[in-house]
């Protein structure tokens, strides 16, 4: 097996976010994730359920079930769920935004809108995917808080916020988690060939540094030969990141 | 039973400036687009449009016949932000009541069960509810006290919808993996009309497809519409897939004012059966 490239070492750290989850619903929002979340199914979270992004939820052959779209906001109030969305902006306490950039009447850029994230992010674990780690995302405050961060939570406090968890962060060059004191944003691991000032330097607010700082687990020869033969035989991976 | 089949222009002529308008489908799927064309080359203004949004609300915002948009996203799906929508929100020239996706189910839950609100854990902590200001919170009266969010009924004067078949009385059909939730729209709205790809009598929508597929029912209904293709250039499973060409030819309508006359005069500002041979 040659190399991981950067993509596979995403995909990787993707399939660790829903490790030890058990046997609920695994969406990922975008390429990346979806592969993670297939990965995570086909080797150490095998009870995961997947669906299609249309209306099946499909096994290893084929659909074992209909979850069209009304169904999946039942999941959701379930929590039966563990998403991985994207964000066009985060904070360090892991408000997300999607809406739009700029004021509410009138916003300088209009994006998808909220969507489902205040939804999912009170109601079942949520992580992120960030495909370019850059101080345009990383920011000090979101314009609108679309999925809610761990300070939000806190002033929501119990029993509204007991749901609520923003497991981990992963971009094309670190992944992130909460496990600061305050629940603010930590540096995990970096991607190899990564360096924490880099990191940092791509961030704009302060990150959590631990002690000790491993880097992200490379793809095993066998998580390789899955991604690159099975999953995404055509290669699609690499585009998303340009490399 | 009553023979509910009327034209576009009868349904368009039921329609008054400032209704609240439901739209089924989702994204840029089995949108009722025959309808949304028509509404889109009238007169009325001032709408407000209730939709899991695609390029339904992109064209009549786009038109200029709508004030309000009620939504948790406007998108394409195969291209994600829809632009006419977006340029329309840059601009300032469309208000929104920005909605988390399962509180707009919860809206029209309520609606369609006529209940005044719904509780509901979506939206709690969020922006959803410092920028809808008239949303509130309700406290639970048992034991657990638990804050929830009050999700107002979204109740509308008319709904419009999309089916793959349907009968003249009024019940119809999807043959989709997904029926959206084109029944709520149904119900929540004062008068609801279907359009659909083909009208059949009911011995074939029976053999259609099984009976779960008999999605709306005729009590539902107030009138129905015959329109081949009717959901162009949105996807209708299994009739056809999105027609992403077309899309592509829309999106980039929203470029400049000149792009836009030419679409509008090309395929809005024709009848559906000049739209129809436009696109084939």
């Amino acid at each position: 097996m040659t190399g991981a490239s950067r993509a596979e070492v995403c995909i990787v750290a993707c399939a660790e976010a829903w490790r030890g989850d058990g046997e609920i619903l695994a969406s990922g929002m975008g390429l990346i994730p979806r592969l993670g979340a297939q990965l995570a199914r086909r080797t150490f979270a095998p009870d995961l359920v997947l669906s299609d992004g249309e209306a099946e939820l499909v096994g290893e052959d084929g659909a074992e079930g209909w979850l069209p779209y009304r169904a999946v906001f039942g999941i959701v109030a379930a929590g039966r769920r563990h998403v991985m969305m994207g964000a066009s902006q985060l904070d360090r306490y892991g408000n997300q935004n999607i809406s739009r950039i700029g004021s509410w009447a009138q916003p300088t850029v209009q994006l998808l809108g909220v969507r489902g994230a205040p939804g999912n992010t009170i109601n079942h674990p949520t992580s992120y995917w960030v495909p370019r780690h850059s101080r345009r995302v990383f920011v000090d405050r979101v314009d609108l808080v679309c999925g809610i961060g761990y300070d939000r939570a806190a002033a929501l406090g119990p029993p509204g916020n007991r749901f609520h968890e923003v497991r981990m962060v992963v971009t094309d060059k670190a992944v992130l988690d909460f496990q600061a004191p305050d629940r603010g944003m930590r540096l995990r691991s970096v991607h190899p060939g990564v360096s924490v000032d880099e990191v940092v330097a791509a961030t704009g607010f302060p990150l959590h540094l631990p002690d000790q700082l491993p880097e992200t687990r490379t793809p095993g020869d066998s998580e390789l030969r899955l991604i690159r033969d099975r999953l995404d035989p055509a290669g699609l991976r690499d585009h998303e990141l340009g490399r | 039973m009553a023979d509910k089949v009327i034209s576009i222009a009868e349904v368009v002529g039921e329609l008054r400036s400032g209704m609240t308008i439901g739209i089924g489908g989702w994204g840029s799927r089995r949108k009722p687009m025959a309808l949304v064309r028509a509404i889109a080359r009238s007169a009325l203004t001032d709408l407000t449009v209730v939709s899991y949004g695609g390029p339904d609300v992109g064209l009549l915002v786009a038109a200029g016949r709508v004030r309000r948009v009620v939504t948790g996203f406007v998108s394409l799906d195969s291209i994600a932000l829809e632009p006419h929508f977006r340029q329309a929100r840059q601009l300032g020239a469309v208000q929104l009541t920005e909605l988390d996706e399962g509180m707009l189910h919860w809206g029209l839950l309520a609606a369609a069960r006529r209940l005044p609100y719904l509780p509901i854990r979506a939206g709690l902590g969020s922006d959803v509810l410092r920028v809808n200001p008239e949303l509130h919170t309700v406290r639970s009266p048992y034991s657990d006290g638990e804050e929830l969010v009050a999700m107002p009924a979204l109740t509308l004067d008319v709904a419009f919808v999309h089916l793959n078949r349907a009968d003249r009385q009024g019940n119809g059909q999807y043959l989709g993996p997904d029926p959206y939730f084109d029944d709520l729209f149904c119900l929540a709205a004062a008068r609801s009309f279907i359009s659909c790809e083909r009208l059949v009598d009911p011995a074939e929508l029976r053999s259609g497809g099984p009976t779960q597929s008999l999605l709306i029912s005729r009590m539902m209904v107030n009138g129905v519409i015959e329109t081949p293709h009717g959901a162009h250039f949105t996807s209708c499973v299994p009739d056809y897939d999105r027609d992403e060409a077309f899309q592509r030819e829309y999106a980039a309508s929203a470029a400049s004012p000149q792009a836009w006359s030419r679409f509008r005069a090309r395929y809005l500002d024709v009848d559906e059966a000049h739209y129809q041979r436009a696109v084939s």
